[in-house]
């Protein structure tokens, strides 16, 4: 479990995180979302160690991540794996190359041990025939799946994925998301995913934090998110008048109301 | 930049194997550049020193004395770091202005490697090692160039060329032109790989960032040089 209390962050005199305390659990998607520029990049960067905070405590199992050292913090990343937004994968290696790279660094196994982990972890990804291409000659989603699998080759205790799905279209964000979700699950590590794609808090949210101008605004699961009252959360996820239709039809049909006898403008009036 | 650079390798099998591509990268990918500039610089000086000496007094084997000291002292450190500078420098600058850029110095990072002690030290070790090396051939091919081009034009013949060589040679310069070489293969890698390493922005800034470096590198290795010869000749 990763937990955090009161993070403060901001650049040149402006605020960007304010007094942000969560809990991300074990085995559980834990869901950051928000409108672009509400500070979700910046709370998963501090959370990582890649920005340092100004004020606040990360604990990662209850030991202070703030407070370690260079070594400590080398060791404790070494327990995390990142998905960054645009992949991030090593251009000049190929997909089976930076996968492997990880490994080499820190694993002691044998050549023929490390083949058989990468060819594991692409095989979970889903990835059977992309080993020897380079990252420019793969689509957006494969990429994605590829910087899960290097993520996932030394088995992190810990899961970031930062807007796993921008960029990719409906159906391959649905793949994205049911493997993360997965993951997840089989490995019971702990997730933490920023997104703005409603698709995927319905889908894979067990746990949503919903940020507004730097600050913590709602907390919730993906049950309790469509019921909620909270005006900016409902704002952001109803955002177009579809949804907020949608939302509508959704209210009805949990009241028992909807009849498919009668047309869409008398229940929405009902 | 330079302290964080200086911690103990993750796995040192792969910041040798990292150190040995940039070996490569740099030295054998600057070999051609290096070999054409100095073999032209070497046919020039001896062309334009026969040129200005016009007195039947001064022996002609003056000239490949001239062409030499010329070579060793300035022509082969200088003028072939200055190119280098161009040719290195923006490639490191870039590169790692891409990769900080697309996020990969991140991922380096979120794995627990030292970006700084990965990316930058191969890199300036590799240019501490081939730098040189780069340099002697430059001297040895910038004295056969203008050897080869008295003899083709027969401004020179190479008999009295290969006795202008010998005398009044002070092996002082060679190791002058190496510290030279040093201290400018520092300058070649270290600067570019600071702008490279800290951009911030998109494309535009990493193109900046490269112009930036390779300028700066130019004026400091013009500055080092007029600093090393008032201290050292």
């Amino acid at each position: 479990m990763i937990s955090i209390k009161n993070i403060q962050k901001g650049f040149s005199g402006k605020t960007i995180i304010e007094n942000v305390s969560a809990e991300f659990e074990t085995g559980k998607c834990n869901l950051i979302i928000g409108a672009s520029g509400s500070g979700k990049t910046v709370l998963m960067k501090c959370l990582v160690g890649l920005i340092k905070p100004d004020s606040g405590e990360i604990m990662y199992n209850g030991d202070n991540f703030s407070r370690m050292n260079q070594d400590q913090r080398k060791e404790m990343r070494r327990k995390i794996g990142m998905l960054f937004q645009g992949s991030a994968l090593f251009d000049s290696m190929t997909v089976e190359k930076n996968i492997l790279f990880p490994l080499d660094m820190f694993s002691n196994q044998t050549k023929a041990e490390k083949q058989k982990r990468v060819d594991e972890v692409l095989d979970r990804v889903n990835l059977h025939d992309a080993h020897k291409k380079f990252p420019a000659e793969i689509s957006g989603g494969m990429k994605k799946r590829v910087g899960i699998a290097r993520a996932i080759v030394l088995n992190p205790e810990y899961l970031f994925c930062d807007e796993p799905n921008s960029g990719l279209d409906p159906q391959t964000s649905l793949v994205i998301d049911k493997l993360i979700k997965e993951i997840t699950t089989d490995y019971n590590i702990t997730t933490v995913v920023n997104t703005h794609d409603m698709n995927s808090v319905m889908e894979i949210g067990d746990k949503i934090m919903y940020m507004y101008q730097g600050k913590k605004e709602w907390e919730g699961t993906n049950q309790e998110i469509i019921f909620s009252k909270n005006d900016k959360l409902n704002n952001f996820i109803f955002a177009s008048e579809f949804l907020k239709d949608a939302k509508d039809m959704r209210m009805l049909e949990i009241k028992g109301k909807i009849d498919n006898n009668r047309n869409m403008d008398e229940m929405l009036k009902s | 930049m330079l302290k964080g650079m200086f911690t103990k390798p993750e796995n040192l099998r792969i910041y040798w194997k990292e150190l040995m591509h940039q070996c490569v990268e740099l030295g054998i990918g600057s070999l051609g550049i290096v070999s054409i500039i100095s073999v032209f610089i070497g046919a020039v000086s001896t062309l334009q020193t026969s040129y200005q000496f016009v007195s039947p007094i001064i022996p002609r084997s003056v000239i490949a004395q001239i062409v030499r000291d010329s070579v060793i002292l300035e022509f082969a450190p200088t003028i072939t770091c200055i190119v280098l500078a161009g040719v290195v420098g923006s490639k490191i600058s870039s590169e790692l202005g891409n990769m900080r850029v697309s996020e990969q110095i991140d991922a380096l990072e979120i794995m627990g490697i030292n970006t700084k002690a990965y990316l930058i030290f191969p890199k300036i070790m590799a240019a501490l090692i081939m730098i040189p090396l780069l340099v002697i051939l430059a001297m040895v091919l910038g004295i056969w160039g203008g050897r080869f081009v008295g003899d083709l034009t027969g401004i020179l013949p190479h008999e009295i060329y290969d006795k202008g060589l010998i005398e009044s040679f002070v092996p002082y310069n060679v190791n002058f032109a190496l510290t030279k070489a040093y201290t400018f293969a520092f300058i070649i890698t270290g600067i570019p790989a600071y702008f490279g390493y800290n951009v911030k922005g998109g494309a535009l800034e990493i193109g900046r960032a490269s112009t930036t470096a390779v300028v700066t590198s130019c004026i400091m290795i013009l500055l080092a040089d007029y600093v090393l010869a008032a201290i050292l000749l």
